[in-house]
């Protein structure tokens, strides 16, 4: 069969998983899916303030997947992007706070952008001195440090950082106008953030393939055993793609307090972290896929809140198809990879 | 790159079907005045975002041509990456004249939103942006005087004790909620020493607060636990002042197990279904009227930005049509202490009773309100502390 023919194969494939596992679903719990699918095109597209709004949850995934093609790369599971990100908020909102009776709000702007770079990168090199020199799973010291990230900013917010005269989980003070990341009100959207995600992207496309540090990452990624040979040392390397990856899951964290919140609350991170883990596998891992698939999943996320608006669906239901769509996916890849072994082993049979 | 070529055409797709649905010219004529609600909890929580939603109900009712889009679980834990300007932005496209937003938590967004769309009317509920002159001039505030139900609620609670020690399940601390849980002190000391006689120093009126004004699992304190904690160790009416109705579950759970308590919970006038044996009633919020005053004055015009603080209808508290603030006795409430509540009800509607009136010292002792001297409004929104005699933290440590 000629390739183009089986890749639309496979495209039709998937996507008729897609639909008969969200349709299945919507039909269970009683949905029109035809309309519920309308309503989610209508409620991410339909509008230009939408598409920003898609826009803005786009930014952070973005960015945590380029952070995580690092990781990818050379074989490590940064379950620990989540809280990367969060650290980095933390970071960037201390910063601000520093900021706040200084005459110069756009210098802190600026520094809690890179304090958000730094806060990310050094949560990230902890797990990644616990696999390399305490031989601690990556991702078991992932998910332990999104914990404790988890708890330092719940800290922050009910101590340290409370609103005077306030103990609430909502958050801490807002910051004024002047500190917040410079936004086209009428577009919803901000240039700058708009700018280093651009820019994220196409570093990190340069610096994975045109570069030595991208070509060791992969070397060692394959074979890690034979990256001894050539005198590469992976454990160096694995603590370089972690700084990258926490890098710029701390850049989507200060992002999200200085452009999306304003403040630092409990859950600003948004589960971004886990969601661009998921963009990222689904992508195979390819770059260029990655805004693709991302801006994919933003738009499921912006366009599902129509679900409870228009449908009178329960909202968590979007959770579910969201599911539903990774399953697909998956399964349609491990069918895939399964029957390219059987290819494979018969091609082998045929030669014996 | 068949990947790129098929994630690339899925997104086409996406896009073309987005341009050919994007809405026409719509029909401009009989268009209805449509209302959006963000509520900060589910619509159905048997407190504080029910009790909004029915007023939305009642608004559609009585004010004819009106009609109500809502979403709720408005808070960053239910909907992870979702703000407050987004979904406004989406209910004016959906036709949104006015919108009211239910949640202390909405404050900044709700004025960020505002200032987007001047030409949209916004109430948010129990803020105080009018107040402190934040609010721009298309957004207004709206409460309700809680302060007396929670006196009442105080006051059933009191009269109903057998050990003397009352429980108040606690939101998180900020102005509203010391209020809230002074006023329900206030009732309870009275109704122990003015109409059972008993010595102030017998009662116990202790606070515990869990961080939010529902459980989230995770970041607040466990409000089931709380109160499990409370009826285990000798406190035998639990006061809830959270949006939701653990105080009462759990009251019912151990009430099963033959111990003698009882609850009061909050916000929503059927919060008592379904659990007879425990509730000794509710004080709740009727957000119809004050809905309906908004809404007519955005339809005709008359739109002022205001801070309203509407209290209880004194000739019927229960009026669903006049009153903002109700106490609904519950079927666990005792006929004397039910006939002390009318006779309680009466004097506070006829001036008879003000429970905020001097001498009242905060927790540590410094003077709120000088002997004889009466709060003013903004003394008892503006509360700086919990009053002596009660337990718990007045802010964060």
């Amino acid at each position: 069969m000629p390739t183009y023919l089986r890749q639309t194969r496979q495209v039709a494939i998937t996507l008729f998983a897609v639909f008969f596992f969200t349709s299945l679903i919507l039909l269970i719990s009683g949905a029109p899916p035809l309309s519920a699918y309308y309503h989610i095109l209508r409620g991410s597209l339909g509008s230009w303030n939408k598409i920003s709004h898609v826009i803005k949850g786009w930014i952070p995934l973005t960015l945590c997947g380029c952070g995580l093609l690092f990781t990818f790369r050379i074989g490590l599971w940064n379950i620990g992007v989540e809280g990367q990100v969060m650290m980095g908020a933390v970071f960037s909102t201390a910063l601000l706070r520093l900021g706040l009776q200084s005459q110069s709000p756009g210098l802190f702007l600026a520094m809690s952008l890179a304090a958000g770079v730094l806060g990310g990168a050094a949560w990230a090199v902890i797990a990644g001195f616990l696999k390399t020199k305490g031989d601690v799973n990556e991702i078991f010291a992932g998910l332990g440090l999104n914990f404790v990230a988890q708890g330092i900013i719940l800290w922050l917010i009910f101590g340290p950082w409370r609103r005077p005269g306030v103990a609430s989980m909502s958050g801490t003070e807002t910051f004024p106008v002047a500190l917040w990341l410079p936004k086209l009100s009428s577009l919803r959207l901000s240039p700058p953030a708009l700018v280093i995600v651009i820019v994220a992207l196409i570093a990190t496309g340069l610096l994975l393939r045109y570069t030595r540090i991208g070509l060791n990452l992969k070397a060692i990624g394959n074979n890690p055993n034979a990256a001894f040979l050539f005198g590469l040392k992976p454990g160096r390397y694995m603590i370089v793609a972690m700084v990258f990856a926490g890098g710029f899951a701390g850049l989507a964290g200060s992002l999200q307090v200085s452009g999306v919140y304003h403040r630092l609350l409990p859950a600003i991170s948004s589960n971004y972290g886990y969601l661009a883990l998921l963009v990222v596998m689904l992508c195979n891992y390819n770059i260029w896929l990655v805004p693709l698939v991302a801006f994919f999943f933003a738009c499921l996320n912006v366009g599902s809140i129509q679900l409870p608006m228009v449908l009178q669906l329960d909202s968590s239901l979007a959770g579910v198809i969201q599911g539903a769509l990774v399953l697909a996916i998956l399964g349609v890849y491990a069918w895939r990879q399964q029957n390219r072994r059987a290819q494979s082993a018969e091609s082998i049979g045929h030669r014996a | 790159m068949g990947k790129i070529f098929f994630w690339g055409l899925a997104i086409a797709c996406f896009l073309a079907t987005a341009v050919f649905t994007a809405p026409g010219p719509g029909l401009a004529a009989e268009k209805p005045f449509t209302f959006g609600l963000l509520l900060v909890g589910p619509y159905n929580d048997h407190g504080w975002s029910q009790a909004h939603f029915d007023g939305g109900k009642y608004v559609e009712e009585k004010v004819p041509g009106t009609k109500m889009i809502y979403i709720d679980k408005v808070n960053p834990a239910d909907r992870a990456g979702v703000t407050i300007p987004q979904l406004v932005d989406d209910m004016v496209e959906k036709g949104a004249k006015l919108i009211i937003a239910n949640s202390d938590d909405m404050k900044d967004g709700t004025r960020e939103a505002a200032l987007q769309h001047p030409e949209v009317h916004f109430v948010h509920i129990s803020g105080d942006g009018v107040l402190t002159g934040k609010a721009p001039k298309n957004l207004s505030n709206l409460m309700g005087r809680m302060e007396y139900g929670k006196m009442m609620a105080g006051f059933v609670a009191a009269m109903t004790t057998k050990t003397g020690k009352i429980g108040y399940l606690g939101p998180l601390i900020n102005e509203e909620t010391r209020r809230l849980s002074a006023s329900a002190f206030l009732g309870a000391r009275y109704a122990w020493e003015k109409v059972l006689k008993k010595n102030a120093r017998d009662l116990k009126f202790q606070v515990t607060w869990i961080g939010f004004w529902f459980n989230i699992p995770g970041v607040t304190a466990d409000p089931t636990q709380v109160v499990q904690n409370f009826f285990n160790t000798g406190y035998d009416v639990v006061i809830s002042g959270i949006d939701t109705t653990e105080a009462v579950v759990v009251a019912r759970q151990k009430k099963k197990q033959g111990k003698n308590i009882w609850a009061i919970p909050y916000d929503y006038l059927g919060a008592c279904q379904g659990a007879p044996d425990v509730c000794l009633g509710v004080p709740y919020f009727n957000w119809g009227p004050g809905y309906v005053k908004f809404i007519k004055a955005a339809m005709s015009g008359n739109w002022k930005s205001e801070w309203d603080w509407l209290g209880p209808d004194w000739k019927d508290i229960n009026n669903p049509d006049t009153s903002t603030v109700g106490f609904a006795p519950g079927p666990a409430l005792s006929v004397s202490a039910n006939k002390a509540l009318d006779a309680f009800i009466r004097d506070l509607g006829n001036g008879k009773i003000n429970l905020f009136k001097g001498p009242l010292n905060y927790q540590d002792g410094k003077p709120f309100l000088k002997a004889g001297q009466t709060a003013s409004d903004q003394q008892i929104w503006y509360m700086e502390q919990l009053l002596e005699g009660m337990s718990g933290q007045s802010s964060a440590k």
